[in-house]
């Protein structure tokens, strides 16, 4: 019974399934926008790789960076001002950066919504009171938090800094329907090649206390540097550890086949 | 059960003799998994992969058990939650990535698991019901996959549940209602979180109780072999401890290599970006794709376009999804051939090579967008999947000629190592 | 004899050598597992977020003479208590002798501070928060706090003086950081 049932049941699938194939067309809708989209260029880090490390000093720019220019918009709910201590700020610069933002508090004596110095529990404040007054300010684009923004976007580091060097203007051959409307900038590393964000970079924007270059590329970098620590702090700690556990697991393994083939000697198998 | 040769489990101190005789618990370890166990002696490495999946169920367990202490199944916080777990908790990071990448260690331990029965006809009698258990244990599992996948609460999670749960609404008339109910609304949020959170944690419970069924009927008939030539006499077995134990140890080694590489090295290589961005119901991500273990049947699903018949694509490609893991159930009866390993059936093994591809094919779909190519390489290939196992198996079954066989699992052995000897003189 | 021991010591030696790989074998997976077990047992830590929130400042300035407040650090409850001159002579006139947990005023303020008392408000018998930080609440029969769980009476230097409570209320760490502000932790 079950051989003659299936045969008529797996026909029944396979004519659905040709009727499926006769109907559908075989070319794709054209999507100019394929045409004009670009790769993300590869930005290489110390923290790169099967042995990475943390640039501090890059990171510390990276950080300026955001706080100077990308948190007008852009909030990093995720990082508490403790964090930064993994940067190499001592605790006591922690405290004192931490004191420099004013975060949401209550006044206790009228119940009010009131603001209060940063302490280095506090994480940092976002730019916004909410996701109205975001898309208020905005024309109705709504600046996504970045604190993970390096694992949450296809390409990683290398999309963000892309999309932070890759504004341009757009090519002469780029279709009307795909120019950039009012508002928007062209980029041919964003999907859509139009975004909100106007280019956020501009040339000697901030200045490095150590003198580093501040070009648009060299702030571009250091500030996906330090996204790609908010975005995963144990980074290098993970793969050390993971090289301890691979190398463990090695020797462990070992013994494991050599065990077996001891155990095995005297029998043919 | 077991063979009139197995050992017999003697204890020799009086704590174990009187622990014996109030709950013979060691005894039942020692008959399933020690010395009292006889096993084919010639087992390749592929009858490691069921005591790897054990290993993955108990990584998961444990992983998850410590997850649930930091975790909060609540849609206002739930993403915060494992982020908090990730840069907060001790070794949190390391907890949870472990579980995440544990899962796709499961499924891949698993399919191998699978393909090793179908290879070697594992699913025929006499142990068709260890067979159906494995099946009802693939089952759960993918629940268990799917549910866990919604927890972190990212726009994959919550677009998977929003597409999942629509597969009910397929069902004519009472669909929609069966939806509503699953999520506790209307769409995915706090009422289905919460749900997806209890019966997370409670299944994999469940999957450990019919593992122990899969196993009680594996020790019947005892465990299949390479060869497909059931157990004669005392040489063609080796007692499970120490001989499996020490193989099992191997793979255990290698899978966890493996493992540690994928958790420490790159653990985001088999997740999704979208799912580190916090569920949004308002926007739904440019391209969804579930997790990799769910792409072959993903393709299936999206293989049928056409209202064939009085039945629209939508509801063929919900029966045909679940109907290409449903007739697994009914593959002990399908292939009606007598000879077990297709290393003895010449015909079979080439279409078992075939379904190989097949459905790395229709998981290469899965995961792509929905465009030509593979809209229509995943019709035909989701198509080659039903005919292989409804129509290509019964016929073949039929008409293949079984090549010669060895009279025994022993003879096996030693006309392998003959030939071995002679090719290294030659 | 010796032939026999030796032969035996022979067949020992070959079996050790073959055991050892398995034995070595078997001790990397007890290491490993227990390697692994140390995360798992640490994770009910208190996470870096709780560590962080360790410290609390407060603001004095508002509690008048004879009053008390009711604050929280680490999550845990804190009177900081204005003492009267009265009762801080109370307190010194007891003589340590008749203490279960021998402590002066001096010892659990901060010199120059002695009418500032800061205590955890967790009773050390099991944990009840004691009555006596609020206005009208019970003070207990030496005019300091008084626990309702269990009736521990604590004194006016928050000393236990009567009840099954075994110590003093803990005084936490804290400093001065102004004559208004207290920074606990």
């Amino acid at each position: 019974m079950v051989r003659p049932l299936g045969f008529l049941v797996g026909l029944g699938f396979i004519a659905a399934l040709l009727c499926a194939i006769l109907t559908t067309p075989l070319t794709n809708e054209p999507n100019a926008s394929h045409e004009f989209h670009k790769h993300p260029k590869h930005l290489k880090l110390a923290s790169d790789g099967m042995f990475p490390h943390w640039d501090k000093a890059q990171l510390q720019r990276g950080l300026q960076v955001y706080k100077e220019v990308c948190s007008a918009c852009h909030s990093l709910h995720l990082v508490a001002f403790r964090d930064i201590q993994d940067l190499g700020y001592t605790e006591g610069q922690v405290k004192t950066f931490a004191k420099g933002f004013q975060v949401p508090s209550v006044n206790p004596d009228t119940g009010e919504p009131a603001t209060r110095d940063g302490l280095p529990s506090d994480y940092f404040p976002g730019p916004y009171a909410n996701e109205v007054a975001a898309r208020a300010a905005n024309n109705n684009a709504l600046p996504p938090d970045l604190s993970l923004i390096t694992k949450a976007r296809e390409g990683g580091k290398d999309y963000v800094y892309s999309l932070l060097t890759g504004f341009q203007n757009p090519p002469a051959n780029l279709p009307k329907e795909l120019r950039p409307g009012p508002g928007l900038h062209y980029n041919p590393y964003f999907a859509n090649l139009n975004l909100a964000m106007a280019p956020p970079l501009t040339k000697g924007q901030v200045t490095f206390a150590d003198g580093s270059p501040n070009t648009v590329e060299a702030m571009a970098k250091d500030v996906t540097a330090f996204l790609v620590w908010t975005a995963e702090p144990k980074l290098v700690k993970r793969v050390q550890v993971g090289w301890a556990a691979f190398l463990f697991l090695l020797i462990f393994t070992t013994l494991t086949y050599l065990s077996y083939r001891n155990i095995w000697a005297d029998k043919k198998h | 059960m077991s063979f009139p040769w197995a050992k017999n489990y003697e204890p020799k101190q009086p704590l174990m003799k009187w622990l014996d005789e109030k709950l013979p618990l060691p005894r039942l370890v020692y008959n399933a998994i020690g010395a009292g166990y006889p096993v084919p002696r010639n087992l390749n490495y592929f009858w490691n992969f069921g005591v790897l999946a054990g290993a993955a169920l108990v990584i998961q367990i444990v992983t998850g058990i410590v997850l649930a202490m930091h975790y909060a199944a609540n849609a206002g916080v739930a993403f915060n939650s494992v982020e908090h777990i990730m840069r907060d908790v001790n070794a949190g990071w390391f907890i949870r990535y472990a579980h995440m990448n544990g899962a796709s260690m499961f499924f891949i331990v698993v399919y191998l698991h699978i393909f090793r029965g179908l290879y070697y006809g594992s699913y025929k009698a006499p142990r068709e019901m260890v067979w159906l258990l494995g099946v009802v244990i693939f089952l759960l599992m993918m629940a268990t996959a799917f549910m866990g996948y919604v927890l972190p609460w990212g726009q994959m999670s919550f677009w998977g549940a929003q597409v999942i749960t629509g597969f009910f609404s397929a069902i004519p008339v009472v669909g929609e209602p069966i939806r509503v109910w699953l999520l506790g609304g209307f769409a995915p949020d706090n009422a289905a979180l919460n749900r997806f959170f209890s019966l997370h944690y409670l299944l994999p419970f469940v999957i450990a109780g019919v593992i122990i069924l899969h196993i009680w009927a594996l020790h019947i008939p005892g465990s299949s072999n390479p060869t497909g030539i059931e157990v004669k006499d005392e040489q063609d077995t080796v007692p499970f401890h120490p001989y499996y134990t020490a193989k099992d140890g191997v793979g255990v080694g290698v899978f966890l290599l493996l493992f540690v590489a994928l958790t420490f090295f790159s653990p985001n290589l088999l997740g999704h970006p979208d799912n580190y961005i916090a569920a949004n119901p308002l926007s739904t991500p440019a391209h969804i794709v579930p997790e990799w273990y769910f792409w072959p049947f993903y393709a299936i699903l999206r293989a049928f376009t056409f209202n064939f018949l009085w039945i629209d694509a939508k509801l063929w490609g919900v029966i045909a999804m679940f109907a290409a893991i449903a007739l697994l159930f009914f593959l002990p009866w399908l292939d009606s051939s007598p000879v077990k390993s297709s290393n003895y059936r010449p015909l079979n093994r080439k279409f078992f090579w075939v379904l190989v591809v097949d459905v790395l094919i229709l998981g290469y779909c899965g995961k792509s967008p929905a465009e030509q190519p593979y809209v229509i390489l995943s019709q035909l290939a989701a198509a080659y999947y039903f005919a292989h196992f409804l129509i290509i198996l019964p016929i073949i079954s039929r008409i293949e000629r079984p090549a010669p066989m060895p009279n025994s699992i022993t003879e096996a052995v030693l006309a392998k190592h003959a030939d071995d000897a002679s090719a290294a003189t030659a | 004899m010796t032939s026999e021991t030796d032969i035996s010591a022979g067949i020992e030696d070959g079996v050790r050598r073959r055991d050892f790989i398995n034995i070595a074998a078997v001790s990397f997976a007890g290491v490993g597992a227990a390697a692994v077990v140390l995360p798992l047992v640490n994770q009910m830590n208190p996470s870096a977020d709780v560590l962080a929130q360790s410290t609390t400042e407060i603001d004095i300035s508002a509690i008048q003479s004879g009053q008390a407040i009711k604050t929280s650090w680490r999550k845990q409850p804190v009177f900081v208590r204005n003492l009267t001159p009265a009762e801080i002579a109370e307190a010194k006139k007891v003589p340590l002798s008749d203490l279960r947990d021998p402590q002066t005023i001096d010892e659990r303020t901060k010199p120059g501070k002695e009418n500032w008392l800061i205590t955890l408000g967790v009773c050390t018998h099991l944990g009840c928060v004691p009555l006596g930080a609020a206005e009208g609440e019970n003070r207990g029969d030496f005019g300091g706090y008084f626990c309702p769980c269990h009736g521990s009476h604590y004194d006016t230097a928050a000393r236990i003086r009567k009840g099954p409570a075994p110590k003093n209320l803990v005084v936490p760490p804290y400093e001065f950081n102004s004559d208004t502000v207290v920074t606990i932790g």
